[in-house]
């Protein structure tokens, strides 16, 4: 039988409920059950990184998670970066040094390089070009991405300082 | 300037980061379905009989559609247009669509998929161009010049074999450039639906909306005014979304027929097929040049591998050959070209279109030219630049030319003096060049009217709406649209609604191609703005009692002096005086000096300059290249915004070096006894290698500024040029760090590591093409150089002798 | 999008309810872990199970200690007291992401890869299929009556080096295995896994030192197209290589070579000789078929200087990229 499973589930801090087919990915459940398209996809096989978010605060591609599998969990995606109307330092800093181009891999490379800078206040470049090793960007060549994910880290340890 | 050449946020940066930008896949409508196409199995077969109805019964499906359903052809060159949107009879690659089913859902649509049968006879297949230059039969399109070669191409500027005897060295070189595609990380999508009129909404991620509004409305047979194409902004071109797409072309029709939208969203190994990418291109260089390094003349041939369509392949096929006389100056110059049909995905525009191939070729062969003069490679560049403001061999009026300080400037940076032919074994550094269009001088269907418009709307708020059909893909349109008209107007950019890539509501703009959205959407701005400006200023003038040409425009404000007034104000005042405020901008190139037939592809209203050197270390046990850093200048006439400047120079060097290194787009063939298949062989963002973050090496940009009176405030292109020196420049570095010549794309480690196995016995330490197949290129155009006297004409037949002999 | 075809899924809490429905489904049900290699296999539609066991929720299989669980993932290994081999096998496996959801039995299960295979639905229907599915030649050796698709696995060759065991569990029996005995030489039938069993755990007895070279394009995401392990255990040095045959293998001559011998810069050069005469891999992966073999013998050369204590980080950067 075709039928549709239902799970609860934690997106960007809310409590939500889904309802889905259960071949469905968290992807495919994001972005057509629960209307957050900033969570894009490139390839769907795990071979580019644009789909990353966050599951338990861990980055992964949402494109190989079942959704299903989800249940219970905390899914974060780029919708639920801001607060409120006030920019994360990362989403500032991309916008400002020109990390975001074409803007098409930027919300998975946001969200692994939040993942990285809450576990790694400030991080050398070497561990940034490793944290996004994963996710690949035909636009920018990557540096100005390394300097904004610099820049962020630099203006939250001056937040935290004040 | 007050907002030009000042670091700043894009206007649309905001969107981008908060994942708010809509992408063409994001638009969700009521009522929507869902479509896929059938593609081929196999790469040259005719279709003798379809069966759509187990599809069509399957529950959840809407409608099948095939080839019958479209009987008129479409095709982005007026010259060719020998597509149909589900090929009805013809296949001619692995992937060629032929059926679409609409329904419920993507799973259920693919599902059906499988259920349309299709009888095939297969034809023989064609896989490179020996192969079709020894096969004219079976021909892939009956249009083709000769055979299955598509486009043949010669032409003569002065008589280089004339210019060799004179020389006293002639170089004779081989290059191969293999094919590679754009990778945008979006796939291409569309959504189609009809309105509350009847009418025909068509968002895509495409690069020219303008283009597909007129192959829509061709394809359909419907009133372009019942059309309106809205170019989402795309994630990614690269060149890769300039052409027209069947999967568009098929949304609109079944969104039509089923009066409910229809979104189709392509999976990566569709956009494999779907190409349009760079061409395969053998070359081979003949250049002549005298002991004190002066270049006295050139001929190349090429020959192309245009895969199973005509594209803009014929645009291409010039691209070859055109622009090889901007940079330097060259006397005398020869080029022969061919493009062929293969039963591959077709070739089209990516980056550069046409013209990194034979500079790759070029630019090497400089090197050469310089190691065996005993010359340093940039001195010997700095020689033969060619002078600003002057026309070519070809007949290209060239403007600016800052491309002295881009090498200066890569050459005291990389400290090249005292490293080039200097650094420890298996370490290096390597030189080259290149230039670019900003903007092609002539618009892909011949008309006379402009070839950017920008509408403004001023209203007494001091809001500033901006609308042009300009088409942003990531390279920051809408910023340099925002950026020009501020500070015209004096105000902030953020100030600035851009409204752009709407056919419906937007002038038009032939879209984001050949860079020249900068140049033509930044002059229509310029031209805009200026009488909105003119008409504020005197509405102004009269309120603070000072001439209007007195006037600034600054920071929001308009002033003279301490009289001043802001400009929302001043606005209101114009609106009273003038009535609702609004003016149009356009802008057509200047028209180009070169009269031949071909003389259209070629000419532009400026040219960028950029130089590079790459720094190489190579690994002699494995042949393993390693790319530690790389300089670049760019002379990009004038900075618009130097943070979106720097990312497209850095995203091109980015790009070039992946090309350089792995990037290519290549085929199997199976074994023909037990197989006809000839199949891309890795069609997944995995197996087609491009450089991850740990892959990507220090980039050192440097932004010249050696403004072109052509351009708005200067400002030349940067998306495309900067590409082009870096694949010469990785080749030549390796030369440096182990002294083998890589002449072919991409370097891989196994070309290196034979190469140094070959000069350590002794052999020509070089790997790339031994040969180059004899072409049947046509009797050349002979058009004289503009200093071998002639009008930009070519000579007619009877005078060629006596023009050969002058 | 590419999609997943339908499935029932299903989510034991404990191993012994996954192994009662693995035994009650049989051949049409498929375990899934960390379902990177399994998802996008079957979004190709190399394999359509008809029912799912999800293996994580089993607490049982999370293990970490003098054991490794099977559903350890690989982030987890890399961030263990692991050996330096298995902790550099699973730090270069595929991207930071891939390796927060993979697991370390996942990798070890890895289906084998090969080009005509890892293809969409479409693109193998063009060329009519190929022995490893659907079809009837092995594209790659079209005489071959063996596929010749490639162990793709990082973590094996690195694991057999170090004289790891695998705990293999049904809902009858268990046993306990070397891991260079899981596996066949057979691209189809490449483990010696039951259907109804589940791998459950690893032990790694205590080496000396080991290390792990991977040779691929680029610094992240690329399958290994050849794994040069090492070890130095209590009976000698243990090299193992994968990503050059069906399966991930212990070099017998090259250890038998190495027993007893100081490794020496001759030493290490004839035993690095005996490595890759062994690796013989098949044109369908990345990279050069003939370029691949040429480089093992430096690759194996790498590996055991690392091994003698030489300094090899400026080489191991340029490698892999990364320090690790």
């Amino acid at each position: 039988m075709r039928r549709n499973v239902q799970i609860e589930l934690t997106v960007n801090g809310e409590a939500a409920e889904a309802s889905f087919a259960p071949y469905k990915t968290m992807l495919e459940v994001l972005r057509e059950d629960l209307a957050l398209t900033g969570t894009k996809h490139g390839c769907e096989l795990g071979e580019c990184g644009a789909c990353a978010v966050l599951i338990d605060g861990e980055p992964k591609l949402s494109c190989l998670v079942l959704a299903v599998e989800c249940a219970g969990k905390s899914v974060d995606t780029v919708e639920g970066l801001a607060s409120g109307a006030e920019l994360h330092p990362l989403q500032a800093a991309f916008a400002d040094l020109g990390a975001a181009q074409c803007g098409y891999c930027t919300p998975g490379i946001l969200m692994t390089a939040k993942a990285l800078l809450e576990k790694e206040p400030q991080p050398s470049r070497e561990r940034i070009k490793e944290a996004i090793s994963g996710n690949l960007c035909r636009c920018t060549g990557y540096q100005q991405i390394f300097e904004a994910i610099e820049e962020a880290a630099r203006r939250m340890s001056d937040e935290s300082a004040r | 300037m007050k907002v030009l050449g000042k670091p700043r946020r894009r206007v649309d940066g905001r969107a981008k980061v908060t994942g708010q930008t809509r992408f063409a896949d994001d638009i969700v409508l009521p009522r929507m379905l869902h479509m896929r196409l059938l593609r081929s199995p196999h790469p040259h077969a005719l279709i003798e009989n379809i069966n759509d109805e187990k599809a069509k019964a399957y529950p959840g499906v809407h409608l099948v559609l095939t080839g019958k359903d479209f009987p008129v052809t479409f095709g982005i060159l007026p010259v060719s247009q020998d597509e149909y949107p589900l090929a009805p009879e013809h296949v001619r690659y692995v992937g060629d669509p032929v059926a679409a089913v609409v329904a419920k859902d993507e799973q259920t649509a693919t599902e059906a998929l499988d259920l349309i049968s299709i009888k095939y006879r297969s034809l023989k297949t064609i896989s490179s161009p020996e192969e079709a230059l020894a096969n004219p039969e079976p021909r892939i399109h009956a249009y083709s010049e000769l055979g299955n070669i598509h486009r043949l191409q010669a032409f003569e500027f002065g008589d280089v074999e004339d210019a060799f005897k004179r020389s006293d060295l002639v170089f004779e070189d081989l290059f191969f450039y293999e094919g590679n595609t754009h990778l945008p990380i979006e796939q291409h999508a569309a959504v189609a639906a009809v309105d509350g009129e009847g009418k025909l909404t068509l968002w895509s991620s495409t690069q020219v909306p303008h283009y597909v509004h007129r192959a829509l409305a061709r394809v359909l047979q419907l009133s372009p005014a019942g059309i309106r194409v809205i170019a989402t902004p795309n994630g990614g071109g690269f060149g890769g979304k300039t052409d027209i797409c069947n999967h568009e072309m098929v949304v609109a029709k079944a969104a039509m027929l089923l009066g409910r939208p229809v979104k189709v969203c392509l999976n990566r190994e569709e956009v494999f097929y779907l190409h349009r990418g760079r061409h395969p291109v053998l070359m081979k260089f003949r250049t002549g040049v005298t002991k004190d390094g002066r270049l006295a003349g050139m001929h190349l041939q090429t020959l192309v591998d245009g895969g199973g369509y005509g594209g803009y392949g014929a645009a291409s096929t010039f691209y070859t050959g055109a622009l090889q006389t901007t940079t330097y100056e060259l006397p005398r110059y020869k080029f022969e070209a061919a493009r062929v049909f293969t039963n591959k995905p077709p070739c089209g525009p990516k980056r550069g279109h046409g013209t990194p191939q034979p500079r790759f070729g070029q630019e090497i062969q400089l090197d050469r030219i310089a190691e065996q003069l005993g010359m340093d490679p940039a001195e010997l560049r700095l020689k033969n630049i060619l002078k600003p403001n002057s026309l070519t061999a070809n007949w290209l009026k060239v403007g600016s030319i800052g491309l002295a300080e881009c090498i200066r400037q890569v050459v005291e940076r990389s400290d090249w003096n005292n490293r080039f032919r200097k650094m420890p074994a298996g370490r290096g550094l390597g030189l080259a060049c290149g230039a670019y269009l900003c903007g092609a001088g002539l618009p892909i269907y011949w008309n006379k009217m402009p070839q950017s418009g920008v509408q403004l709307l001023v209203d007494r708020s001091g809001q500033v709406t901006a609308f042009c059909g300009a088409t942003e893909i990531g390279q920051g349109s809408d910023d340099v649209l925002a950026a020009i008209v501020a500070e015209v107007l004096g105000i902030d950019p953020f100030d600035v609604r851009c409204v752009t890539g709407d056919t419906g509501m937007t002038p038009v703009d032939l879209g984001s191609y050949s860079s020249r959205v900068t140049v033509m959407m930044g002059n229509a701005a310029i031209d805009a703005a200026n009488k909105i400006r003119l008409q504020i200023a005197e509405a102004a003038a009269e309120q603070l009692e000072v001439s209007p040409e007195r006037l600034s425009f600054a920071n929001g404000k308009v002033f003279f002096e301490s009289k001043e007034m802001t400009f929302a104000q001043a606005a209101g005042l114009a609106e009273e005086k003038f009535g609702t405020l609004g003016a149009v901008g356009s802008y057509k190139p200047p028209r180009a000096p070169g009269r031949y037939k071909g003389a259209g592809v070629g000419p532009s209203p400026a040219y960028s300059y950029t130089a590079c050197v790459v720094e190489a270390e190579v690994d002699p046990a494995t042949g393993w290249v390693t790319v530690p850093k790389i300089w670049i200048a760019h002379d990009i006439g004038r900075t618009i915004n130097p943070v979106l400047a720097r990312g497209q120079v850095e995203g091109s060097v980015y790009m070039g070096l992946s090309e350089a290194l792995m990037e290519e787009q290549v085929f199997r063939r199976l074994p023909p006894k037990l197989s006809g298949a000839l199949v891309h062989k890795i069609p997944s963002l995995l197996e087609y290698k491009s450089l991850t973050s740990l892959d990507m090496p220090e980039v050192d940009t440097v932004l010249v500024e050696d403004p072109d009176p052509n351009c708005p405030f200067g400002a030349k292109e940067a998306g495309q040029g900067p590409l082009l020196p870096v694949m010469p420049a990785v080749a030549n570095a390796i030369y440096d760090a182990v002294g083998v010549r890589i002449d072919e794309l991409p370097i891989t480690p196994d070309k290196v590591l034979r190469a140094l196995e070959k000069k350590s016995k002794g052999e020509p330490a070089r790997v790339g093409p031994e040969h180059f197949p004899a072409v049947p290129y046509p009797e050349p155009l002979v058009v004289p150089p503009p200093w071998e006297g002639g009008d930009g004409n070519a000579v007619p037949g009877a005078q060629r002798l006596k023009a050969k002999a002058a | 999008m590419m999609r997943l075809p339908w499935f029932e899924y299903r989510a034991p809490k404990t191993l012994a309810e996954a192994a009662r429905i693995l035994a009650g489904e049989g051949p049409d049900a498929m375990l899934i872990a960390g379902g990177t290699d399994l998802l996008p296999n079957m979004k190709r539609r190399q394999m359509a199970p008809k029912v799912l066991v999800s293996l994580s929720s089993i607490s049982e299989l999370k293990r970490n200690g003098s054991v490794y669980g099977a559903g350890l993932t690989l982030t987890q290994i890399v961030n263990s007291d692991a050996p330096r081999a298995l902790r550099q096998a699973a730090h270069q496996v595929a991207t930071v992401h891939l390796r927060n959801m993979g697991t370390l039995g996942g990798n070890l299960c890895l289906d084998t890869r090969c080009n005509y295979y890892n293809q969409n639905y479409e693109w193998r229907k063009a060329i009519d299929f190929c022995l490893k599915k659907d079809g009837e030649v092995c594209w790659v050796a079209t005489a071959s009556k063996r596929c010749v698709a490639a162990s793709s696995t990082d973590c094996a060759p690195a694991l057999i080096a170090l004289a790891a065991r695998v705990k293999l569990v049904s809902s009858e029996s268990e046993r306990e295995i070397l891991l260079e005995d899981f596996y066949n030489n057979d691209g189809i039938d490449y483990l010696k896994r039951r259907p109804d069993e589940i791998l459950t755990q690893i032990s790694v007895p205590p080496v000396a030192g080991s290390c792990y070279w991977k040779l691929r394009r680029r610094g992240a995401f690329d399958f290994p197209v050849l794994g040069v392990a090492a070890a130095m255990t209590g009976e000698g040095v243990r090299i193992a290589l994968g990503a050059v045959a069906s399966r991930p293998f212990l070099v017998e001559k090259a250890n038998a070579f190495l027993k007893g011998k100081r490794l020496t810069d001759e030493v290490i050069d004839e035993a690095a000789k005996l490595v890759a005469s062994r690796a013989k891999p098949m044109d369908n992966a990345d990279l050069d078929l003939y370029w691949r073999k040429d480089v093992a013998a430096e690759f194996a050369r790498y590996a055991l200087r690392e091994l003698r204590g030489d300094d090899m980080r400026e080489t191991r950067l340029r490698i892999a990229r990364q320090p690790l």
